[in-house]
């Protein structure tokens, strides 16, 4: 068996279940640029969640309900709404991320599926802050899944007017300061509520788009944030007094939108309403710090933690020859040989650790608890990276002495489970291949029992490398 | 009799010494300790420390003011202005000592009142929400020193909180709701681990931490799973024992939620009371714990802004702006509540709601990490809170 068909199963992809590494052995690289288009439709588990536009609508809902309840001033949640409110929330969150867990254990595409996963981490929302709890996972599905192996720009445009993003990034009441409302407002003297809020496009320049050093400045920002003024949220309860769109749904409120051209990065944007924002998007998807940016994000991901400089060039080149064409970008990196030197290149991350011994079992989780627990354990909530960063993607910055210890204890958890059922010799040979070392097979071989055989190959270093 | 951790730990710490030659531990009993408490949620300051001398404190509290000192359940004297909440008796006790500050009308430079950007702004110690993407305890770690396997600093978490993340390596550990792996298990993992570096280093690491933390650590938390009241304590019990490790970090965070009090908040009993009471044995077990090592230690309690003025419909307090913070410890020079007092009148408040801040908490925080940690204010100004000149180093926040 190549070494490649081990790289291509358990780096591109999500790990090996048994069976994986014969069928991809024929043709590693086929296999995986033939799973670039994904499944033909929708994956069984996520079919049946709600559209977001729903969630949102029943969690404001609640809230209409609470401010009827409570006659007075301020904005107290009784502990009745309180309740009822994190039992909706909750079962959103724990349904969404079941559809998640199980699609990937039982993808037959996990290289797109793995896409999915670094796309949502790149455009990471957190549910640390309502109500992204109920949405984080349909954020993924509805603006990412759709989009992973298009063009960068309209992965971008629906990333960025998907109400998950728009809310975490406090964009639906940012208002400019010429704009029909805040003018009228600040006649009467009453515009405390509506300002220029930054966030959202702060985060699209220094995390989504050019990066850091990308060479951009603080009065891009500035202008950059009056441009999306206005990109909000249809429904009452999430630009304030207005009503109008369909609720839980992207709205372009004109009347919060900063009128007239603006200059970003040095190019006149004379466009009026939603068309401004969308085409500064679209130049800052195709931009030289772009391409840099993600190319260097990708090849960390997929090849190592310092991603080799010469590879870094040529994905960027392809990205801006073919104007942001992600599969373009896919394609030339399986393509190249930098991927392909050297096993083991990645520590896997608490998700890829877990996902990986899913597909090792061929087990379908049946319990998002049991999965939301073990990550928890692990210090990778789903959905939960705290920051718009999203989580980190080296080996240093996850190398954690606690961290190593909770998944050794998270193996000896699941060895007791599996029990005796597994066979660890043979179950090494068919999700490792050439990578299951000689140490670790002695040792499985010398182990006192079933559960510590199996805690040894789920806790071997080449189990926990990709 | 030896016990298990005992042995893991002597094989850990053999394998450690063995890859990191000629390290040499500094003498830990005279350097200086540092703990940052988190409470997340917005912890009412108002109710920590209660202006019970101010004309208009009964009015504007109205059913939640507390009984003035010297009344049942009532405050437990600072000043003739305020009074610590009756929940606080071991935090009073240190005051009386002189050895706890209680700041008033503090707050970060956050404005707004969102719980995870106020955080964010506390913990990143910019000026503005998402303006530094780690954390100003962690860039304040950089003249410290401290290696891998001998970090300065450690998360008591799963996750490592903002305020700690950045460049600079720091260690966590937190209780296991799992059972923990058998002894012969680990082992068998410290062979197989034997030529790879990464993970032989981590787990030698990990097994000396299992060691400090103690044999029933994680059981304690496991009982303690649902009280969160527990968990501080079991939490700054092992604290404790990190921080008198030999070789071990110098400076901890800890985290506790629950402060959040939008309804029932309660007075001298309640949900509010409850919680403090925790906080308070927390760190009455952490004193304990650290020893002689307690008179080197600066423990500084916050929270991410304070709660209205004014009760609301569900006797509770929405969010607000200025808090309160303390710091407390045997380095601490106390015995004194830190307010430049604003006063509750109505055209007093921030906003015609909330406490208005009369002091930035960046100061408090540049005070003790210049005065205790002996970090520059160069370094301080340049790069631990970049744009804080608004904000000047607080003096004689530590003894002399």
């Amino acid at each position: 068996m190549q070494q490649k068909t081990v790289i291509a199963v358990n780096r591109f992809g999500l790990g090996a279940r048994p069976g994986d590494l014969k069928t991809a052995d024929r043709n590693p690289a086929a296999w995986l640029l033939e799973q670039l288009q994904g499944p033909s439709r929708v994956p069984d588990d996520i079919r049946p969640l709600d559209h977001s536009s729903k969630v949102l609508v029943e969690v404001q809902e609640l809230r209409r309900q609470e401010r009827q309840m409570s006659r007075a001033a301020g904005d107290a949640p009784s502990e009745n709404f309180v309740r009822t409110y994190g039992r909706t929330a909750r079962s959103h969150y724990v349904g969404q991320i079941s559809a998640r867990y199980r699609t990937a254990a039982a993808s037959d595409y996990p290289f797109h599926e793995r896409l999915v996963h670094f796309w949502s981490n790149h455009f990471a929302v957190s549910a640390d802050k309502q109500p992204l709890p109920t949405i984080a996972g349909l954020f993924e599905n509805e603006a990412i899944r759709p989009n992973v192996t298009g063009k960068f720009a309209d992965l971008l445009i629906a990333v960025e007017q998907h109400p998950a993003m728009i809310l975490f990034l406090d964009n639906q009441r940012s208002a400019g300061p010429e704009s029909t409302l805040v003018r009228r407002a600040s006649r009467r003297r009453n515009n405390r509520n509506f300002g220029l809020n930054e966030n959202l496009a702060r985060e699209i320049l220094e995390l989504h788009t050019l990066g850091v050093d990308g060479g951009y400045t603080q009065d891009d920002v500035t202008t950059f944030a009056k441009v999306i003024t206005g990109w909000s949220i249809g429904g009452e309860n999430y630009a304030g007094r207005f009503a109008e769109g369909e609720p839980g749904t992207f709205e372009f409120r004109e009347n919060i939108h900063e009128p007239g051209t603006q200059t970003v990065l040095g190019k006149r944007y004379p466009q009026s309403g939603v068309e401004q924002g969308e085409a500064v998007l679209r130049d800052l998807a195709v931009h030289p710090s772009t391409a840099r940016f993600l190319a260097t994000k990708l090849a960390r991901h997929f090849v190592a933690d310092e991603p080799p400089a010469g590879l870094v060039d040529e994905l960027a080149s392809t990205y801006l020859e073919s104007g942001g064409d992600l599969s373009a970008v896919y394609t030339a990196l399986v393509n190249s040989d930098e991927p392909w030197q050297a096993m083991h290149s990645k520590y896997k991350t608490p998700h890829d650790f877990v996902i990986s011994t899913f597909r090792a079992f061929d087990h379908v989780p049946d319990n998002a608890r049991f999965v939301v627990g073990a990550l928890d354990l692990m210090a990778q909530t789903p959905f939960r990276p705290g920051s718009p960063e999203g989580w980190p993607d080296t080996a240093a910055q996850w190398g954690g002495a606690d961290g190593l210890y909770k998944r050794i204890e998270w193996c000896n958890t699941v060895a007791r489970v599996v029990g005796s059922r597994a066979r660890p010799v043979e179950l090494g040979d068919a999700v490792l291949g050439p990578a299951f070392s000689a140490k670790t097979r002695q040792a499985i071989a010398r182990a006192e029992s079933g559960t510590q055989a199996l805690t040894l190959l789920l806790a071997s270093p080449e189990f926990q490398r990709r | 009799m030896v016990t298990r951790r005992e042995i893991l730990r002597s094989a850990g710490a053999g394998a450690l010494a063995s890859m990191l030659p000629g390290v040499v531990f500094a003498n830990a009993d005279t350097e200086s300790r540092f703990v940052l408490v988190i409470l997340r949620g917005a912890a009412d300051g108002l109710a920590i420390a209660a202006p019970y001398g101010d004309p208009a404190y009964r009015k504007v509290r109205g059913e939640l003011a507390l009984p003035p000192p010297g009344n049942a359940g009532g405050l437990l004297k600072l000043d003739s202005l305020f009074g610590l909440h009756p929940s606080l008796p071991g935090m009073y006790e240190e005051f009386r000592k002189e050895r706890a500050v209680i700041a008033h009308a503090v707050a970060s430079p956050y404005r707004e009142r969102s719980h995870f950007d106020g955080q964010d702004v506390l913990e990143n110690g910019a000026s503005d929400v998402g303006l530094l993407r780690d954390g100003w305890l962690n860039r304040a770690l950089t003249p410290l020193g401290g290696s891998l396997g001998h970090e300065t600093a450690i998360a008591m978490g799963v996750n490592t909180p903002l305020v700690l993340r950045g460049e600079n390596s720091v260690t966590s550990w937190a209780p296991s709701q799992l059972p923990d792996a058998e002894q012969s298990t680990i082992r068998r993992l410290q062979d197989l681990y034997a030529d790879d570096e990464f993970f032989a280093r981590r787990l030698a690491q990990a097994v000396n931490s299992q060691a400090i933390a103690g044999e029933n650590a994680g059981e304690e938390a496991r009982r303690g799973r649902n009280r969160a009241n527990e968990q501080v304590r079991s939490t700054m019990a092992a604290t404790a024992r990190f921080l008198t490790a030999e070789g071990g970090p110098r400076i901890a965070v800890l985290e506790a939620g629950g402060w959040d009090t939008h309804a029932n908040q309660g007075t001298t009993t309640g949900a509010l009371a409850n919680r403090l009471a925790g906080l308070d044995a927390g760190l009455v077990a952490l004193r304990e714990g650290l020893g002689s090592t307690w008179s080197n230690t600066v423990v500084a309690v916050v929270t991410e802004f304070g709660r209205t003025v004014h009760v609301n419909g569900t006797r509770g307090t929405d969010h607000g702006t200025a808090a309160a913070a303390i710091l407390v410890g045997g380095a601490v020079n106390g015995g004194r509540v830190l307010a430049d007092w604003p006063g509750l009148g109505k055209s007093d408040l921030y906003d015609g709601r909330d406490l208005k801040p009369t002091l930035d908490m960046r100061s408090l925080f540049k005070g003790v990490l210049a005065d205790h940690l002996r970090i520059s204010d160069t370094l301080l100004e340049r790069s631990v809170f970049p744009d804080s000149g608004s904000a000047p180093h607080q003096r004689d926040l530590v003894r002399a």
